[in-house]
């Protein structure tokens, strides 16, 4: 019996459909709520590779609404833990995972490798990244986010169609919106909105039905209403997203998740044992501080040089005034990397405590 | 004229309700925004788009409408 014969045997899909199917390149934007149903529905209808990138790994708390994870895959990475689950579900195709973050550098030459991008991310800088990356290299974008119980899901940047931006031109500018794990979400929603994105996705690749392209699908979980506005390109916003792809791959993430950042003062790290100390500012950055052991590790080489922090120790990071070694400590919690703290004081001010204090640490640290 | 505004997501909140009915005067989608600010003094803290009769309009957009919807972003996933 064919995996795929309850498919073929619709006259709109048909053996023909199935192969447009099987020789699809779908890449997956997170591994959470919407990315399973999204990766699920696709790996059990055959898409021929499929991608998934994700950083973080699988929590406790993932369970409610993650339905692809067991307890078995919990503290395991969400990209891998996908594959591994997915290529169960279905050995026939070929499943890529990649355990890291998005990022503005690594984004285009990602999506190049697929046909559609599909954005089940949990933060908007992330979905704006995704959405410029897309108009950037020409693919199509399925969309969907959720709050509580409300989803929106749509079509952007299909053959001309509208893009996110068209939309939203902005992230969010006012009171700040809630993102990531700080809010609550009925279990089902991201089940809901996952599988409407799942089947854009395969409505593309068959190039059958009518598309949610130009068309903002809004979901209400509580009164199961669901709503259409439409929405029209917006050609200056695209047009700035254009005109800025030479210096895309130079922007930094500046994850924005509402992540506590732990600041603590000069006198409480120096008098620590077990402190590495690290320097976030550029190498040619002045001044040194000489007196304590110091790595160096500059803000925009982090993600890079992770080997060389210490996972054993206390890590007290600094820069010029204290914003770099602020989103320093960011970067390193959104990585699972614990146990790091900004100083708010710049090195120079570092140098002048240590003069003060008379303070000349050895190289125990 | 009588218009019905639906408000979803994170607006549904500060309005305590999803829709209502206003009988509101002529004009642009703007004076009707200036209204439902000094009705929920919170709305100018959050971020979201209008649409007239299902679609996104501009804030200089004259009202024709029977429906209004103030539609917030979402980031969740």
């Amino acid at each position: 019996m064919n995996r795929y014969s309850r498919h073929i045997i619709l006259s709109e899909i048909g053996q023909e459909g199935q192969d447009k199917i099987s020789n699809a390149k779908v890449l997956v934007i997170g591994a959470g709520g919407l990315g399973c149903p999204v990766l699920q529905y696709l790996t059990a209808a055959g898409v021929g590779t499929i991608g998934v990138i994700d950083f973080d790994v699988v929590e406790l708390s993932n369970l409610q609404r993650q339905v692809l994870f067991g307890t078995s895959s919990l503290g395991k990475n969400k990209a891998i833990a996908a594959q591994e689950r997915l290529q169960d579900l279905n050995s026939d195709i070929s499943i890529i995972a990649y355990p890291e973050p998005l990022t503005y550098q690594n984004a285009i030459n990602l999506f190049r490798e697929y046909d559609i991008i599909v954005d089940g991310s949990d933060n908007f800088e992330t979905r704006y990244l995704v959405n410029d990356a897309c108009i950037i290299t020409n693919k199509p974008l399925v969309f969907g986010a959720i709050y509580k119980f409300a989803g929106q899901v749509s079509v952007f940047n299909y053959k001309n169609g509208p893009s996110y931006r068209c939309l939203f031109p902005n992230p969010p500018q006012k009171e700040a919106v809630p993102n990531c794990s700080e809010i609550g979400v009925l279990g089902v929603l991201p089940g809901i909105i996952g599988s409407m994105q799942a089947n854009e996705v395969l409505k593309i690749i068959l190039g059958i039905g009518n598309l949610l392209s130009g068309k903002l699908l809004c979901y209400n979980a509580m009164t199961s209403q669901t709503s259409t506005l439409k929405i029209n390109r917006n050609e200056t916003s695209i047009q700035s997203v254009l005109d800025e792809q030479d210096s895309f791959e130079n922007k930094r993430l500046i994850i924005d998740c509402q992540i506590e950042v732990m600041e603590v003062s000069i006198s409480e790290m120096i008098s620590e044992k077990n402190v590495q100390f690290i320097d976030v500012r550029e190498i040619h950055e002045q001044p040194k501080v000489n007196h304590l052991k110091v790595t160096y590790i500059p803000l925009s080489e982090l993600e890079t040089s992770l080997h060389k922090i210490d996972l054993s120790k206390k890590k007290a990071l600094f820069c010029k005034s204290g914003m770099r070694s602020k989103n320093a400590v960011k970067v390193l919690q959104e990585l699972n990397i614990n146990n790091c703290f900004s100083i708010p004081q710049g090195a120079s001010e570092i140098n002048n405590y240590l003069k003060e204090h008379n303070k000349i640490l050895s190289n125990e640290r | 004229m009588l218009i019905t505004i639906k408000y979803f997501g994170q607006i549904a909140e500060v309005t305590q309700k999803e829709e209502e009915q206003l009988e509101v005067s002529k004009g642009s989608v703007s004076g009707l925004l200036n209204t439902l600010n000094t009705k929920y003094s919170d709305l100018k803290n959050k971020d979201f788009q209008i649409a007239q009769n299902q679609e996104l309009v501009d804030l200089d957009t004259e009202l024709t409408g029977a429906e209004i919807a103030l539609l917030p972003p979402f980031a969740g996933g």
